[in-house]
């Protein structure tokens, strides 16, 4: 009989993870809380930077945990603590035992509605980056209008935020902004295109290329400063004022669209399962790894593993690298008894 | 614009505002400006409500323009701030209640100083011992005198004898509230509706039967500023702002503007003459200006007094055209006639300006 290994969270991390315990010989068990898998990755349209389509990732994903058990709408009510591993208990009356457990919570999006100057809830044309994910995927939005003359992306929306309690960077928001404009563009050549950062960390294989590509073959304007506040104007257009810190001035732009790029935050379910079997937090609210240069997929807490952004914002590579660690993780301690 | 929107902010930012007992100190320019507001709110308070709200002739400035013009040291300012106290205390009250909004910012954050650097509040508490022999409790609750007519807005409007509607359509008329910028922009939480959505004068117009106006430039500062003012070569920053504001309500037509500072009424009613005198533009209708009211002054004409009893005939921009739309009764004849009916003669009118 194959070992459970009981994943918490069926987003590409728990996917991925899972596929990589079948082929080790294991049992994984997914539990997702929601109808479907795939986690955020599964409401995006593309991924940067070769555009390839999110749904992709995830159907092949699925296809290949096919023979994985998997309790879709289902959350864990509570974690015991045996004496060489864990009780799972699950909503739908289910227990499992289980020697390793991993965390694949993944992470929520911050609010937007809370940087109230930028009216995410308030006004009628601002929408968040996973809006327009969602709008680029066919479902329609009212808050996007027929042919935008002017389009505005806010970097940094609850990221390096003090003040919103986050001073952790998202990692992802700059590129996919980058990326949102350039799609944005090629369904609207006639808009102007403003992209406001605070500075662009664009880190990872192709992004410079990428930041390059929106400037020079789609004319997307970047302005270094933050915006300040945002109003609405009688005809429904949003008037925006920030400052351009490059040019020392400040600047007000009247814009058809704006796009909150909402930051990463730990998904509060990580947090629950954290306070079970007393797993420590980190200072960013996210879970803390045993150590976060080489055991980054570890815990304080024996048998228990992490992948993805449960331990802090992470990009889809990166998740799916941790996915693979972790499992191999898992295989070396059940070994290790 | 999504009103549910707004709602859910201002659930979050609501402050417990006790129904009785306060005390009041009044403002050192807004009876220089708008001589009635401040006896309209203890009329309306005591007689109307019934209200137990106490005032001393002791009591002095708070010592916020000083400070926010950068002439006195925030230690010098806390020590006033500690006699006003102690005037409280000696007279038995422990709800304080400023009639002036950068009073109100000054107060939030002495108190919010204090709690955080207590040693600083005990040098204070001993400067003030070594001045005048005095000691205080601080507030067991702030408010400034606009969330408490918020608080008692719609007892107002159970007594109102008019609404904020058009007497002829019976549409609600479109209303800008225009808060101090000392009101919530420190301490959202310490204002009606936080410091991006503040609710406390936009209550009072809906309780009233008006519709607000939210505007682009709604934020934004009446122009006043302290030193864009009181420093004569900025001057003209403190109009280019005020007329910013005017040009980004301009199209929503608004039949009148709501305040709750000093400054705000006063900019936002004078700046108009300079305005139209300088580009030859109004902003009301048929030349006129719109009118800037306090909301004392707003509350008076809901619940039906005179309006020269309100002081309205010394604002710039004329009242009349909004009386006249709600349906009030007024005496033209009498605008400039003093208390004792003496003729007060008639001010000079603006070449472009409407007035009455």
């Amino acid at each position: 009989m194959k070992e459970n290994i009981v994943i918490i969270g069926g987003g590409i991390a728990g996917m991925e993870a899972a596929k990589q315990l079948l082929c080790l010989g294991y049992n994984p068990i997914i539990v997702e809380q929601n109808d479907h898998l795939g986690g955020h990755v599964s409401q995006w349209h593309q991924l940067f930077p070769d555009m390839t389509p999110a749904q992709d990732l995830v159907r092949r994903l699925g296809e290949e945990i096919s023979e994985a058990n998997i309790f879709l709408e289902t959350t864990v009510s509570y974690v015991n603590k045996l004496k060489d591993g864990y009780n799972v208990m699950l909503n739908n009356g289910v227990n499992i035992v289980c020697r390793a457990l991993l965390i694949a919570s993944g992470f929520k999006l911050f609010d937007a509605t809370k940087k109230e100057e930028y009216g995410y809830g308030v006004y009628d044309r601002v929408i968040t980056n996973s809006d327009l994910e969602a709008w680029f995927n066919g479902k329609q939005d009212p808050r996007i209008p027929d042919k935008p003359a002017r389009v505005g992306f806010v970097h940094c929306v609850g990221s390096r935020d003090l003040k919103a309690g986050n001073s952790q960077c998202s990692k992802v928001c700059c590129v996919t902004a980058i990326k949102q404009a350039i799609e944005v563009k090629e369904k609207f050549p006639d808009a102007e295109i403003y992209c406001f950062y605070m500075d662009l960390r664009l880190f990872g294989k192709k992004y410079e290329d990428f930041y390059i590509n929106a400037q020079r073959d789609f004319g997307v304007h970047f302005i270094r400063g933050r915006v300040s506040e945002v109003g609405e104007a009688i005809d429904g257009r949003l008037q925006v004022k920030a400052e351009d810190t490059l040019a020392g001035k400040p600047l007000k732009v009247t814009l058809d669209m704006l796009v909150l790029m909402s930051g990463m935050v730990c998904n509060p379910q990580a947090t629950e399962i954290a306070r079970m079997i007393h797993l420590d937090m980190d200072d960013d609210g996210f879970l803390r790894s045993r150590d976060n240069v080489y055991s980054i997929i570890e815990s304080n807490r024996p048998g228990v593993f992490y992948a993805g952004a449960c331990t802090g914002t992470k990009t889809v590579p990166e998740t799916v690298a941790e996915a693979r660690a972790a499992a191999l993780g898992i295989d070396a301690y059940l070994k290790s008894l | 614009m999504i009103y549910q929107g707004k709602q859910k902010i201002w659930s979050d930012y609501q402050k417990e505002i006790p129904d009785d007992n306060w005390y009041y100190v009044r403002s050192c320019i807004r009876q220089n400006f708008f001589p009635a507001s401040e006896k309209m709110f203890t009329e309306i308070t005591r007689n109307v409500l019934g209200k137990d709200v106490y005032e001393t002739p002791f009591h002095t400035t708070c010592g916020g323009i000083a400070y926010h013009c950068d002439t006195i040291p925030q230690e010098t300012v806390m020590t006033i701030v500690a006699r006003q106290f102690a005037l409280m205390t000696e007279a038995g009250y422990e709800n304080y209640c400023p009639s002036c909004i950068t009073s109100f910012g000054n107060y939030a954050e002495i108190l919010e100083t204090w709690h955080e650097f207590p040693e600083l509040e005990a040098k204070i508490r001993e400067d003030l011992w070594k001045a005048c022999k005095r000691e205080f409790k601080k507030p067991k609750y702030l408010a400034h005198s606009s969330d408490l007519i918020y608080h008692w807005r719609n007892e107002i409007a159970d007594k109102a004898r008019y609404r904020l509607v058009d007497k002829e359509t019976g549409e609600p008329l479109k209303i800008v509230e225009h808060i101090g910028c000392h009101y919530a922009k420190m301490f959202p939480h310490k204002a009606v509706g936080g410091a991006e959505y503040p609710y406390v004068l936009a209550g009072m117009v809906e309780s009233w039967g008006g519709q607000v106006i939210d505007y682009p430039e709604r934020r934004h500062c009446c122009g006043y500023g302290f030193r864009q003012y009181h420093v004569k070569a900025n001057r003209g920053y403190s109009i280019s702002n005020t007329h910013k504001k005017f040009e980004s309500m301009e199209p929503y037509h608004p039949d009148a503007i709501i305040t709750n500072c000093p400054g705000c009424p006063y900019f936002l009613d004078r700046w108009q003459y300079v305005i139209a005198e300088q580009t030859g533009k109004t902003y009301g209708r048929g030349g006129y200006g719109i009118p800037v009211l306090t909301y004392e002054e707003l509350a008076g004409i809901v619940l039906g007094y005179d309006p020269w009893d309100l002081g309205l005939q010394l604002h710039q921009v004329a009242v009349e055209p909004l009386l006249d739309k709600i349906g009030i009764e007024y005496d033209p004849k009498a605008k400039y006639l003093g208390l004792n009916k003496e003729d007060l003669l008639r001010p000079e009118l603006p070449t472009v300006l409407k007035c009455c």
